[in-house]
């Protein structure tokens, strides 16, 4: 397989070895955003388009900004201009209609969308947000995409014969749109499949359509693939057969139980573990995500870890959120440092490679 | 063919103006769902919410009229999640659904508290026939809580059981008992324990004597489960015509049913809205396949009404009223 790791490690990087820092994707929004965002919804305010996008503009500037102060290798602008991870999707695609809010639990709810029709590409999904990140940052960028699978499970079917048929016909979708991505430039996409976590016994359809994915992307583009809150068990050997390259998993908010899990079987990708909790707003030490790195180290040698959040941190108070980030830099700098002085002994299967 | 009584499984969507209303007076988290002892203005927020569901079931012209459930936060575990000798904990998967509920751990005793009934009672007032009760069945309660007080499995689905029927004695006058049971299907008890989910489906069924309907779904009962529930004495058992109707009717001719059927046959968890000529399409299918000369067919969804956005909840029930007026199929 051709490394695309390489291609992200920073030229002024201090260390020999280098431990991928990233995120998974988004990020709290600034206040005057979400007020921005109020404005532009009352049909009582002036407040018009305009500066609904340079809302949108200053936010994905000032995130990414945050996201580079931070010190993290690979950046994302916080997903300021998404709303929700399959409503931001379904309202661009072509036969999906919204009839209003459903309940997930207690009062919270979630604008499900219906699929009525067959499923179209229609306007750009993410390449605007991508090049307006790309020329912002310093740093190389990430597009996190929710995948066909999630985008198809939690969605109404009034179309297809079953679930199935329909995330495949969302896979040539999402196709699509890494092309144009990939095109504009982005090097590094990570799909999100949560529903996967909820119904393990359908990897096997996550795998198909990952397959109809990567069609045609080069190879010195980076994939992964991010999965949370599941029994990793019921997905794990078989997920090493999808065409990604990296595995990016919620792991610290179960208190790092099911790295076991990985353990049986050799972990052949990259595995990007979750080595914060982002439904906790203690923020960790640098000394405790140490050690939260060195569980990684007992599943893949120090150049196939990356190191991230478990999931996106959006439900963080932005404070709070920052020195996570900062901290897992921080920690993650420091391990690479006594890889290279030899004070740490590696683990991992195959390792010695 | 048999009389067409529609009807629904209850547990519906809150009319959109309350989501805000009540998310804004309770809260968002685990700890502000409801508790029984809600303030005097949430009380009345869900009395005129319940209220404008009652009167979209009687404009539409449903035969069986229910309360609606809008106040049943952890969905079937509700009666649970209220009462006093149980503690509410973490947020716990709703089935295999995207839906959670709060995990109820019984910690005491079990009495009958009222909280369904006093929900039924103010319901009553305003309809004046065709009041239908919901209630969970006695199994599928005791599969989603948890319990610390009664020690093993079979006293704990009794103590289930007695609660529901001291429950259901409190209850007005109802047309019908609809007892909700997903649970057979989706955790099949095995020997024994099917035997006695039914014994305590009979102990809830005895309570009223009134038409009570054992309503199944996602998916068939295994054959000795369903074997087992025909023993309890009750009216109808509901199929779900909507996630396998093969395996549904196979468990109907191969082991009878009663004299009368409810017919899961409107998706509840699909936007896509049947009109009243479909539903009779399929009504009229499984009466063909069938030998039962049915005394009654309830016509219903499958599954609780809350997975859909109220739009297409309300086109629903408009297509289900409409059902016995729909015109016969000739095949």
């Amino acid at each position: 397989m051709t490394d695309t790791r390489e291609q992200f490690r920073p030229e002024d990087h201090s260390n020999d070895h280098f431990l991928l820092t990233t995120v998974v994707g988004s990020y709290p929004k600034p206040e005057w955003h979400d007020t921005a965002r109020e404005l532009f919804e009352d049909p009582d305010s002036d407040f018009d388009i305009e500066d609904w996008e340079e809302s949108k503009d200053d936010a994905a500037r000032l995130i990414t900004d945050e996201h580079e102060r931070a010190g993290i290798d690979v950046v994302t602008d916080g997903e300021m201009r998404r709303n929700e991870m399959v409503e931001y999707f379904a309202h661009r695609i072509d036969g999906y209609e919204f009839n209003g809010r459903v309940k997930v639990w207690g009062h919270n709810y979630f604008d499900k969308p219906s699929v009525v029709d067959e499923v179209e590409y229609d306007e750009q999904w993410l390449v605007e947000e991508f090049e307006f990140t790309d020329e912002v940052a310093d740093a190389p960028v990430k597009v996190p995409i929710t995948g066909p699978y999630t985008l198809a499970s939690w969605s109404f079917n009034e179309v297809y014969d079953d679930e199935e048929q329909l995330t495949y016909a969302l896979a040539d979708l999402v196709n699509q749109e890494i092309e144009s991505l990939v095109e504009a430039g982005a090097r590094y996409i990570q799909i999100d499949e949560p529903a996967l976590a909820t119904t393990p016994d359908d990897h096997a359809i996550v795998g198909e359509a990952l397959e109809r994915i990567v069609d045609d992307v080069p190879e010195d583009v980076r994939l992964g693939l991010h999965v949370c809150y599941g029994d990793y068990s019921r997905i794990y050997p078989e997920i090493l057969e999808f065409p990604v390259e990296e595995f990016d998993l919620e792991l610290a908010n179960g208190d790092f139980e099911q790295v076991e899990v990985f353990k049986e079987h050799e972990f052949t990708k990259d595995f990007a573990m979750g080595v914060v909790d982002v439904h906790d707003a203690e923020v960790e030490s640098v000394a405790e995500i140490k050690e939260n790195i060195k569980r990684g180290l007992e599943v893949v040698p120090p150049e196939r870890l990356t190191v991230s959040p478990d999931c996106g941190v959006k439900l963080l108070p932005r404070e709070v959120a920052y020195q996570k980030m900062a901290n897992m830099v921080e920690a993650a700098r420091e391990v690479e440092a006594e890889l290279d002085a030899g004070e740490i002994e590696i683990g991992a299967v195959g390792s010695a490679d | 063919m048999a009389e067409i009584v529609s009807t629904t499984p209850g547990l519906y969507p809150l009319p959109d103006w309350t989501k805000d209303e009540l998310s804004r007076l309770k809260g968002h988290q685990k700890g502000d769902l409801i508790s029984g002892d809600e303030s005097g203005e949430i009380v009345s927020v869900y009395e005129e919410a319940r209220a404008e569901v009652i009167g979209a079931q009687q404009s539409a012209g449903l035969d069986r009229i229910i309360e609606g459930q809008l106040r049943w936060d952890d969905m079937l575990a509700h009666p649970l999640a209220v009462h006093d000798s149980v503690d509410t904990r973490g947020i716990v998967r709703y089935y295999d659904n995207n839906n959670f509920y709060r995990e109820p751990v019984v910690t005491g005793e079990l009495t009958a508290d009222g909280d369904v009934a006093a929900e039924l009672t103010a319901a009553d007032e305003q309809v004046d026939a065709g009041l239908q009760a919901v209630l969970p069945g006695p199994y599928s309660l005791s599969e989603l809580a948890t319990d610390e007080y009664y020690g093993d499995d079979a006293a704990f689905l009794d103590a289930i059981a007695d609660f529901l029927a001291g429950e259901a004695e409190q209850f007005p006058d109802v047309e019908t008992l609809l007892l909700l049971e997903p649970s057979l299907v989706t955790n099949s008890p095995g020997d024994g324990e099917d035997e006695r989910a039914s014994a305590a489906i009979d102990t809830v069924a005895s309570a009223l004597d009134t038409d009570v309907i054992v309503q199944t779904y996602w998916g068939a009962l295994e054959e000795k489960v369903h074997a087992h529930l025909l023993d309890a004495d009750v009216d109808a058992v509901g199929y779900d015509f909507v996630t396998d109707h093969e395996a549904n009717l196979y468990n109907i001719n191969e082991y009878g049913t009663k004299d009368s059927i409810a017919l899961g046959v409107v998706d509840g968890q699909n936007t896509l809205v049947e009109t009243p000529g479909e539903i009779r399409e399929r009504i009229e299918w499984v009466d063909d396949q069938t030998a039962t000369d049915f005394e009654t067919i309830y016509a219903t969804a499958n599954t609780e009404l809350f997975y859909l956005p109220v739009n297409k909840f309300e086109e629903k029930l408009e297509a289900l009223a409409a059902v016995a007026d729909a015109e016969e199929v000739t095949a």
